[in-house]
């Protein structure tokens, strides 16, 4: 009992004064999450709303495909990568193996799939409001494509944060294409790991406190979205 | 001032769907500028004929032709539609109206004034669309309908799921429009609204134009036995 308490309190300390190791991780972590997210968002909400309007051959299977992918295994994702960013690999020449820029690229891979299949969900129920209106008015596709991402934008909010909740908590490929070095690579989820496999808990608490109220802070973010945008009546 | 897309023809408009002729060689000749109105049963093809005069399903056969010419892109940007149920966009009133001129290159916030104090919404534009009664809602669509002076509008029901007031405000809007030269064609199963309205009637029962005389005569003396039995009340099946 005596541990955990002592390391709650240590964990406290490194919160309450700003501890220099502690901000430096969870600097890291929010560059690389949010970097990979704003990627990952122009991506995936261009092609998510594509596939939710446009009806092509193969539609359904590229949707089956993306669904899929929404539960990829974040460690078979470090390891492709891995093999891509590494020495004999195809990318190698880049030298991005164990960078920053590594952790961006699987964090990608991870959650593109979801801003995209969220958003077309999305916006295939607006466009199904929207079609007949469009066609009648002879929208252009482009003008289309602009007003189905502004009138569904409280709905995109909460599918970026979900993006977001799912980059921020990710530790399998991220340790594995990382290399969770100290300064470098070490973010939230992977310090958590090593320290507790270490047994030195107070740091790994201290994250983990934090990491939740994040989720939390992402969670309490979202439902707040649902309900502005209800009480506006643009849901 | 003539409106260039008259006379509409259909001739052996068809529909098939699942083998089933929902329009059935339909032909149908409008030649005459006012307001047309298209009634009959549920299931006649009334909104499908609508739609396909609208450009927004092709038929599976036969041709429509608007003033000698096949349907195409540039027919339907001089057309505007109501729909049964209005859509709006998620944004305020005054943002639904401004989308069309935007997209359209024509903004003018003197063009938004002018159809908001027409429908009577200058108070609400700054509200949000969907906040609006059923009423409000089908004024505002109606507005943003006219707001690129269409040569052409097609109402399908615009009016069914609204109170008198709301209904009469429509109404001397549609008047007033039908005068400054666009053709209206509208859907109603209100026989007072075709009574008040139309300068022509179409009768349509299973796919097909039954009769399609003036107003006056249709209410008078209907020619066909379809159209007898529909102001009887009978049940047409």
């Amino acid at each position: 009992m005596n541990i955990y308490l002592d390391s709650l309190t240590t964990a406290l300390q490194l919160i309450i004064t700003a501890d220099a190791v502690l901000l430096e991780i969870i600097s890291l972590s929010l560059r690389v999450s949010l970097s990979a997210l704003a990627l990952s968002c122009i991506f995936g909400i261009t092609l998510g709303t594509m596939l939710a309007i446009r009806s092509f051959r193969g539609r359904g299977v590229i949707i089956s495909i993306v669904n899929a992918m929404m539960g990829l295994p974040p460690v078979v994702v470090g390891l492709i990568v891995y093999l891509h960013l590494s020495r004999s690999g195809p990318l190698g020449w880049m030298g991005l193996l164990y960078t920053p820029s590594a952790m961006i690229i699987a964090q990608i891979i991870l959650i593109t799939p979801i801003i995209i299949a969220l958003t077309c969900q999305m916006i295939e129920d607006l466009h199904e409001d929207y079609r007949d209106l469009f066609a009648s008015l002879s929208v252009s596709r482009l003008s289309a494509i602009k007003a189905y991402i502004i009138d569904a934008r409280y709905s995109l909010l909460t599918v970026i944060l979900a993006g977001f909740g799912r980059a921020i908590s990710e530790v399998g490929a991220v340790i594995i294409v990382g290399g969770n070095i100290d300064h470098l690579t070490r973010v939230m989820t992977t310090t958590i790991a090593l320290e507790t496999s270490k047994g030195e808990l107070a740091l790994a608490l201290a994250l983990g406190a934090i990491l939740l109220a994040m989720a939390m802070a992402v969670n309490l973010a979202a439902t707040w979205l649902k309900h502005l945008a209800k009480r506006r009546a643009y849901a | 001032m003539p409106n260039s897309l008259l006379p509409i023809t259909a001739h052996q408009v068809s529909i098939i769907r699942k083998g089933r002729r929902l329009l059935n060689s339909l032909d149908l000749t409008i030649t005459n500028p006012g307001i047309t109105m298209i009634m009959g049963p549920n299931g006649a093809g009334k909104s499908l004929l609508l739609r396909c005069l609208h450009g927004l399903i092709s038929s599976d056969e036969g041709e429509i032709h608007f003033g000698q010419k096949p349907m195409e892109a540039k027919i339907r940007y001089r057309q505007s539609m109501v729909f049964q149920s209005p859509t709006l966009l998620r944004r305020s009133v005054y943002a639904n109206l401004a989308f069309v001129l935007k997209d359209r290159r024509m903004f003018d916030p003197a063009k938004i004034d002018h159809a908001l104090n027409m429908v009577g919404l200058t108070h609400l534009a700054t509200q949000s669309a969907r906040l609006l009664s059923g009423g409000e809602k089908q004024r505002l669509v109606l507005a943003r309908a006219l707001l690129t002076d269409p040569d052409m509008l097609f109402l399908d029901e615009a009016t069914s799921n609204l109170d008198p007031a709301s209904t009469k405000i429509i109404e001397d809007i549609l008047r007033k429009v039908s005068q400054a030269s666009t053709k209206i064609i509208a859907i109603t199963h209100d026989l007072g609204q075709a009574k008040r309205l139309a300068d022509t009637i179409v009768f349509m029962h299973q796919g097909r134009v039954c009769e399609q005389t003036p107003s006056d005569a249709f209410f008078d003396q209907p020619i066909s036995k379809e159209a007898r039995a529909f102001l009887k009340g009978d049940l047409l099946l």
